[in-house]
């Protein structure tokens, strides 16, 4: 079997990197892959190789997995199944390795957990949701439809603003929205204020309003934090799901 | 006289360099660190006490050492120290260096088909052979002297999305071997294999097959071949009932659930296996139907002690679902269950035989479901450590809300089937009373999310591991006080270890690309 060009990870992946584990084929090949399998394939194995009436799942098939561009789909193709009613199908190459990268392109699907389409998060009921941002939930003390949330909605999709209003800091490792100001009190002498760029169980670091980096050692001085986030953090213990996709469904609304 | 003195010379070299006794393997690790975790028990507590609560604020740095390697080295793996040498592991490469200077020996590379490098938790060991997983999945065997590779044998088919990492333990003449994979729904399973040739001994899966003990908690055969139970960590054994314990994976596929109604055996769980024949003697399910990819895989600790005034043979683990369970070791019986943070959302209650019920509200829906903890869970494969002097469990765990979707809706879904995203996390450390399940003290890191170590506690009256920002530190084990502690240039990787050589008693602890070995000055 002739081999088309090698299957070459597609630019842009690689923040999947870690879960595309194979070389994702090329789109066209994919596309007229699907095209003829849907039209020679789907009615038994389904429309997306997942199995239909009276054929299995083949996207978590060994032979499909170890498969390398038709290496061993090819004599399956070819010769069929007869004792489980697979008819054979005398393909050429090409059409097999379409086939293949078809398949191989609904397996990656299947691993790439990162690209699953989320569906609808805009189930809640957005009268419920403002009133509790006006209510229980107390965030228009510190927020406003018309002031800092205006627009909100245009800025973020809404799966990220799900995400975002629950803590904007919002999942690992993003910086804060906003600054966290400490004020640090050393046994003698002043007390000193600014912005908190690091701590643990030793070290204090802050930026002052001059602009200077200064650290202390935390059994040394006493420490207040204002955590602009803290809301956010007691929020989540109190949120109901309902809560949640109120206020998202309210969110949604300030476009 | 000259003779004599020969003599002697040459058998005390020849016992600096014998290869590991497996008598070792049955003793509390001393002046050896001889397995994953230390010894059988998974206690990870060492009986030394030449660094102790009253100096260990001298504690000096030894030696410090980078490794390199293709690609970015994390030392997840707990090095093994035998014979004043050290063992360890990353993705496709392995090392032994020098104990006494961190002068490398030899360093092993592997060449890579594939497979998600996620981590090697490093090695097994028996007499002068060495052994561990790839990420390919082949079972790896080197001669301890040279580095030199004996043989290898493909344990897992990394096409089918299996990817390995377990630290192989040796049990008499058995390597145990586990693999790892949720991506594409596979049925997990355990391996015994032969020291000598790597040939399969027997093989235990983690999912029954149709007609199986267990099947019954599975709708279809298709499901249970797809069910995962995935065997990724180091198990703990007790020579006396000759019992392996193992943690196991979830349940596949992991967040869509539709297809596998019931409670999926034996995923999830803490099994009890003949280590002569991969038999099930118990099992005891710590997650029933789990959804959000909590593996319970985290370290069963053996533990000899009273219970309600009578002595017993018992079992506690730290659950990633943040459940703290005690059972009887003989039995599986539960003596104990109590959640060890207080964030936990996802569970109505605790049934009569001790297990967290799921609240379906809290499975993941296609508008998102806010749960504690995330995906992460409260405890992971980072180790804990069981210190028999205060009765108390430690572990680092972590308060955290996620948000899970199910993208999945099919009838049978197909890989993850769902999504989460962790939106706020706060690690602790947590000092647990085993008998009550109580949290006797907890340490708060001043900081959010991070990563979190394994930890190691000493008759020296100590507590070791590392906080998100890369300190290395001692902790008071009574009461959480703050000993000692020495910032490093990352935060710890794996999980400390102890033992004494030359009379003086080493720390030694991986901190991404580097170990940092510590002792006392002379």
């Amino acid at each position: 079997m002739i081999l088309r060009a090698l299957w070459l990870f597609a630019a842009g992946l690689p923040l999947d990197a870690q879960l595309i584990s194979r070389p994702v084929p090329p789109p066209d090949a994919v596309e007229r892959g699907q095209k003829q399998f849907v039209a020679q394939c789907g009615f038994c194995h389904g429309p997306l190789a997942r199995g239909g009436e009276s054929g299995p799942d083949l996207v978590r098939s060994e032979i499909v997995l170890d498969d390398e561009q038709g290496s061993l789909i090819g004599p399956v193709i070819r010769k069929g199944r007869p004792n489980e009613g697979m008819p054979a199908f005398d393909l050429p190459d090409p059409q097999i390795q379409d086939l293949a990268a078809f398949l191989r392109e609904r397996t990656q699907a299947a691993i790439n957990r990162n690209a699953y389409a989320i569906q609808d998060v805009l189930t809640g009921d957005r009268k419920a949701g403002e009133a509790y941002f006006n209510g229980a939930g107390r965030c228009n003390t510190c927020h406003s439809a018309a002031g800092d949330l205006a627009g909100i909605a245009s800025r973020f999709q809404p799966v990220q603003l799900q995400t975002r209003f629950l803590y904007p800091r919002g999942g690992r490792g993003g910086a804060p929205a906003r600054p966290t100001i400490v004020t640090v009190k050393p046994v003698t002498g002043r007390a000193v204020s600014g912005t908190l760029e690091f701590i643990d169980d030793f070290t204090l670091g802050l930026r002052d309003a001059e602009g200077y980096y200064r650290s202390f050692p935390r059994d040394s001085v006493k420490v207040d934090i204002k955590d602009p986030l803290a809301a956010h953090a007691q929020l989540l213990r109190q949120y109901t799901d309902k809560n949640m996709h109120d206020v998202l469904a309210y969110l949604a609304t300030l476009k | 006289m000259k003779r004599i003195f020969l003599a002697s010379f040459v058998v005390a070299a020849a016992l600096a360099a014998q290869p590991l006794d497996p008598a070792k393997l049955l003793q509390p690790p001393t002046d050896a660190w001889p397995t994953y975790n230390g010894d059988y028990t998974g206690r990870r507590y060492s009986p030394l006490t030449q660094i102790n609560r009253s100096n260990v604020n001298t504690l000096n740095l030894a030696w410090t050492r980078r490794f390199t390697a293709g690609a970015a080295v994390q030392i997840k793996a707990t090095p093994l120290a035998v014979n004043g040498i050290l063992y360890f592991a990353v993705p496709d490469n392995a090392w032994a260096v020098d104990a006494r200077s961190g002068r490398e020996l030899w360093h092993y590379t592997w060449e890579s088909k594939g497979g998600i490098h996620i981590g090697n938790r490093g090695f097994g060991m028996y007499g002068d052979w060495l052994y561990f997983e790839t990420p390919d999945c082949y079972l790896i065997s080197l001669d301890a002297k040279t580095g030199k590779l004996r043989w290898n044998h493909q344990i897992a088919n990394v096409k089918q999305e299996y990817f390995c990492t377990s630290a192989p333990l040796v049990i008499k003449n058995h390597i145990i071997i586990g693999v790892g994979g949720d991506s594409l729904d596979l049925p997990g399973y355990l391996e015994s294999r032969d020291p000598e040739t790597g040939e399969v001994q027997w093989r235990w899966n983690s999912t029954p097959r149709p007609g199986e003990p267990g099947s019954e908690t599975w709708p279809s055969k298709l499901s249970m071949e797809h069910g995962g139970g995935m065997t990724w960590l180091s198990g703990t054994y007790d020579p006396a009932l000759n019992l392996y314990y193992l943690g196991t994976g979830n349940p596949n596929p992991v967040h869509a659930a539709q297809s596998r109604k019931g409670d999926n055996l034996y995923t999830c769980s803490i099994v009890a296996l003949n280590p002569d024949t991969g038999k099930i003697v118990w099992y005891y399910q710590v997650s029933p139907h789990d959804t959000h990819d909590w593996d319970n895989v985290e370290t069963p600790i053996l533990i000899d002690g009273q219970f309600k005034g009578q002595p017993r043979k018992m079992l506690a683990q730290a659950a990633r679902n943040g459940y703290f369970v005690l059972l009887d070791r003989t039995s599986g019986q539960n003596l104990l269950t109590a959640p060890f943070v207080e964030t936990l959302n996802w569970a109505k209650g605790i049934d009569a035989k001790g297990r967290p019920v799921p609240d379906p509200a809290k499975d993941p829906k296609t508008d998102g479901v806010l749960v504690s903890p995330n995906s992460s869970g409260v405890a992971n494969w980072f180790a804990p450590t069981f210190n028999p002097d205060t009765g108390l469990f430690y572990t680092h765990a972590t308060e955290s809300y996620a948000v899970y979707w199910l993208t999945d809706t099919e009838e049978t879904p197909e890989g993850y089937g769902g999504r989460d995203q962790s939106v706020w996390s706060q690690n602790l450390l947590q000092a647990i009373d085993y008998k009550t399940g109580k949290i006797v003290w907890s340490h708060r890191y001043p900081n959010q999310g991070g990563s979190r170590s394994g930890l190691l506690s000493t008759a020296g009256g100590l507590l070791f591991g590392g906080d998100p920002t890369g300190n290395l530190i001692a902790w008071d084990p009574a009461n959480g006080k703050i000993l000692w502690h020495a910032g490093l240039h990352t935060a710890v990787s794996n999980a400390p270890i102890t033992f004494e050589m030359d009379g003086r008693q080493y720390l030694v602890v991986g901190a991404g690309d580097t170990l940092y070995t510590f002792t006392l000055p002379r």
